[in-house]
C-alpha cells in the first residue's frame, strides 16, 4: 500500500470509526484523550473534537523518557506536557501519529504511569508500519503499510497535515 | 575563560564552569530545558529517567545546605545516583591532594563532580585534569563564579518579566567578594537587559567595575529609581568586623531594602535574593515576606535549572537508559 497526503481525510474517518467501536468494546468511562507531540497531538485534536470528548486534550512530550537519550541528547525545545495532575483510576486513550518500533508509546506509557495508575489505556494510531522492536502495538489504527529498507514516513502539520515519505542512508 | 572547555565537539555543554564565553541561545536553551524541568513538580512520581545509571558526585569543599541540596534534588530526580562527599572527614583534609581525590573517585566510576570550593577556578582545575567522560558542574568556587545561580535568577526573572531586554535590574550590597553578583552581571548581559546597575558602598565595588558593562550607584535613591528587579546580595557579617564596612546598622540604614526603598523601583518590580537572608542587614523582614519578593521561587526554580545543566551536559558524554 502507498500512502499520500489526499488520503489523510479517509484515514481520519476511518481512526474515528475504530476508536468508536473501541471505546464501545472495552467501555471506556469519560475517556481523556491524550496526544503525543507533536504528529499525536495533531491527529489526537481531530479525534477529540470529532468523538467530542468532555475532558480538554491532553498532550504529552516525551523527551525525558526517551531510551535513545544518550544517542540524540535531548531537543532543546521540548513542550511541557499538559496533563491533569492524577490520572489514577482513569480511562484514557492515547493517541500517535505513525506506529513504529513502540519506544515512543513505551516511553509515553512510563511517563503516564508517573502521574498515576489509569485504569485502562488505549491506544490509537493513525498509521502503523513494519519495524516494531518491543512487544506494544496499537489497539487501533487507519491503516498498515509496509515500508522499503531506507525509508521512513513523517507527517507535517498542523494544517495542513500532510504525509512524506523520506528516503535515508539506510548505513548512516 | 572561554566557553571552549566548556563545550563538546559538537558544540554542546560538557561542563558549566562560568557564564562567561556562553552564547545568549546556549543560555536560553538551558531556561527552556528548565521551564519543562519545572513541570514536574506537578507529577506524582517527580522523577524523570534520564540519569538512570549515572553516578553524581557532590564535591562540597565549603559548606552549603541549600545548593547541595537543590543539587542532590536536582540528580535525584533526574534517576542518578548521588554520592555526597563530606570533605571534613574526607581524606583531602588527612592530606591527600586534590587531583589524588579525583582520581579515586573516577576509579569508582562516577560521571559527575558538582563542585564548590573557596578557590576561584578550583572546578575549572578539576575539569582539566578529570576523566573525559566526566562532567564538571561549578556550584561557586571562591569570588569567581556561581553560574546555576545566575540561571535560576535569570529563569525566575523569566517568569516573572518574559523580555529581557526591556529590563533595568540593581544587585545590591557586596558586590566585590560576590561570584553570585559576577554570573549574573554576565548573564544579564549576555541575555541583553537593558540596564544593569549595582548599588553598593565604595569599599564593597571592584576598581573598574564598569568594565563588566554594569553603571555604578552608591545611593539607593538614585539606583533604585525606575528598576524592574532588584537583587539583594548576602552580606558576610565578617566584612563587619573589617575596615570595610562601619556597622550592621549603618549599612542597613544606607543599604538595606526596606519597603520604603522598594516603592522608589517600578511598582511591578520583583525582589530577588540568592539566600541565605540575613533579615535587618540587607533586607527587611516585611520585604523578604512581601508580595514582591520571589525569594522562595528562587529555591524552587533551582531544581529546574539544575536539572536542565545536568541533563544537557550528561548528553553529551551518553546519558541514561
Amino acid at each position: 500500500m502507498t500512502l499520500t497526503t489526499q488520503d489523510i481525510p479517509s484515514l481520519l474517518d476511518t481512526l474515528e470509526s475504530k476508536l468508536r467501536q473501541q471505546i464501545a468494546s472495552r467501555n471506556l468511562h469519560n475517556p481523556l484523550m491524550i496526544g503525543i507531540h507533536s504528529g499525536g497531538a495533531w491527529i489526537a485534536e481531530h479525534m477529540h473534537k470529532r468523538l467530542n470528548i468532555e475532558e480538554p486534550l491532553g498532550l504529552i512530550d516525551i523527551s525525558f523518557y526517551r531510551d535513545d537519550f544518550s544517542q540524540i541528547g535531548m531537543h532543546p525545545k521540548i513542550k511541557p506536557s499538559q496533563l491533569p495532575a492524577h490520572l489514577e483510576g482513569r480511562d484514557i486513550i492515547l493517541i500517535d501519529d505513525v506506529f513504529y518500533t513502540g519506544r515512543t508509546v513505551r516511553a509515553a506509557l512510563n511517563e503516564i504511569f508517573d502521574y498515576g495508575r489509569p485504569n485502562q489505556v488505549l491506544l490509537a494510531v493513525l498509521i502503523e508500519r513494519d519495524g516494531r522492536q518491543i512487544p506494544l502495538r496499537p489497539d487501533c489504527c487507519a491503516c498498515n503499510i509496509q515500508m522499503q529498507p531506507g525509508q521512513r514516513i513523517k507527517l507535517t502539520g498542523p494544517e495542513p497535515l500532510s504525509i512524506h515519505i523520506q528516503s535515508f542512508d539506510h548505513a548512516a | 575563560m572561554s566557553a571552549n572547555l566548556q563545550l563538546n565537539d559538537e558544540g554542546k555543554l560538557k561542563h558549566f564552569l562560568t557564564i562567561d564565553g556562553f552564547s545568549r541561545e546556549m543560555l536560553n536553551e538551558i531556561l527552556d530545558t528548565a521551564t519543562s524541568f519545572a513541570g514536574m513538580s506537578e507529577h506524582q512520581v517527580k522523577k524523570v529517567p534520564l540519569l538512570r545509571g549515572k553516578t553524581i558526585v557532590n564535591l562540597f569543599f565549603e559548606n552549603s545546605t541549600r545548593t547541595r541540596t537543590t543539587f542532590e534534588l536536582a540528580a535525584t530526580r533526574l534517576s542518578a545516583d548521588v554520592l555526597n562527599i563530606n570533605i571534613a572527614t574526607s581524606a583531602t583534609s588527612k592530606g591527600e591532594s586534590l587531583l589524588d581525590t579525583i582520581r579515586n573517585l573516577e576509579a569508582m566510576h562516577v560521571d559527575m563532580f558538582v563542585v564548590r570550593h573557596g578557590i576561584s577556578g578550583a572546578a575549572q582545575f578539576i575539569a582539566e585534569n578529570c576523566a573525559p567522560h566526566i562532567s564538571v558542574i561549578n556550584a561557586g568556587d571562591g569570588q569567581h563564579a556561581h553560574p546555576t545561580q545566575a540561571m535560576l535568577d535569570m529563569f525566575t526573572i523569566r517568569q516573572h518579566k518574559q523580555d529581557f531586554s526591556r529590563l533595568k535590574v540593581a544587585i545590591i550590597g557586596d558586590i566585590l567578594h560576590s561570584r553570585v553578583a559576577r554570573s549574573q552581571i554576565q548573564a544579564l548581559n549576555t541575555l541583553g537587559a537593558e540596564e544593569v546597575r549595582v548599588i553598593a558602598p565604595k569599599t564593597l565595588l571592584p576598581a573598574h567595575i564598569e568594565k563588566l558593562g554594569v553603571t555604578p550607584f552608591h545611593d539607593m535613591k538614585a539606583g533604585l529609581a525606575d528598576i524592574d528587579v532588584i537583587i539583594m546580595l548576602r552580606l558576610q557579617k565578617e566584612r563587619m568586623n573589617s575596615s570595610l564596612l562601619p556597622s550592621e546598622s549603618e549599612y542597613f540604614k544606607c543599604f538595606g531594602l526596606t519597603e520604603d526603598k522598594v516603592r522608589l523601583a517600578k511598582p511591578d518590580a520583583i525582589v530577588m535574593h540568592p539566600g541565605p537572608i540575613n533579615r535587618g542587614v540587607e533586607i527587611e523582614s516585611s520585604v523578604a515576606d512581601g508580595a514582591q519578593s520571589v525569594i522562595l521561587e528562587q529555591v524552587s526554580n533551582g531544581i529546574a535549572v539544575r536539572m536542565a545543566v545536568m541533563s544537557m551536559a550528561m548528553q553529551s558524554t551518553g546519558g541514561g537508559a
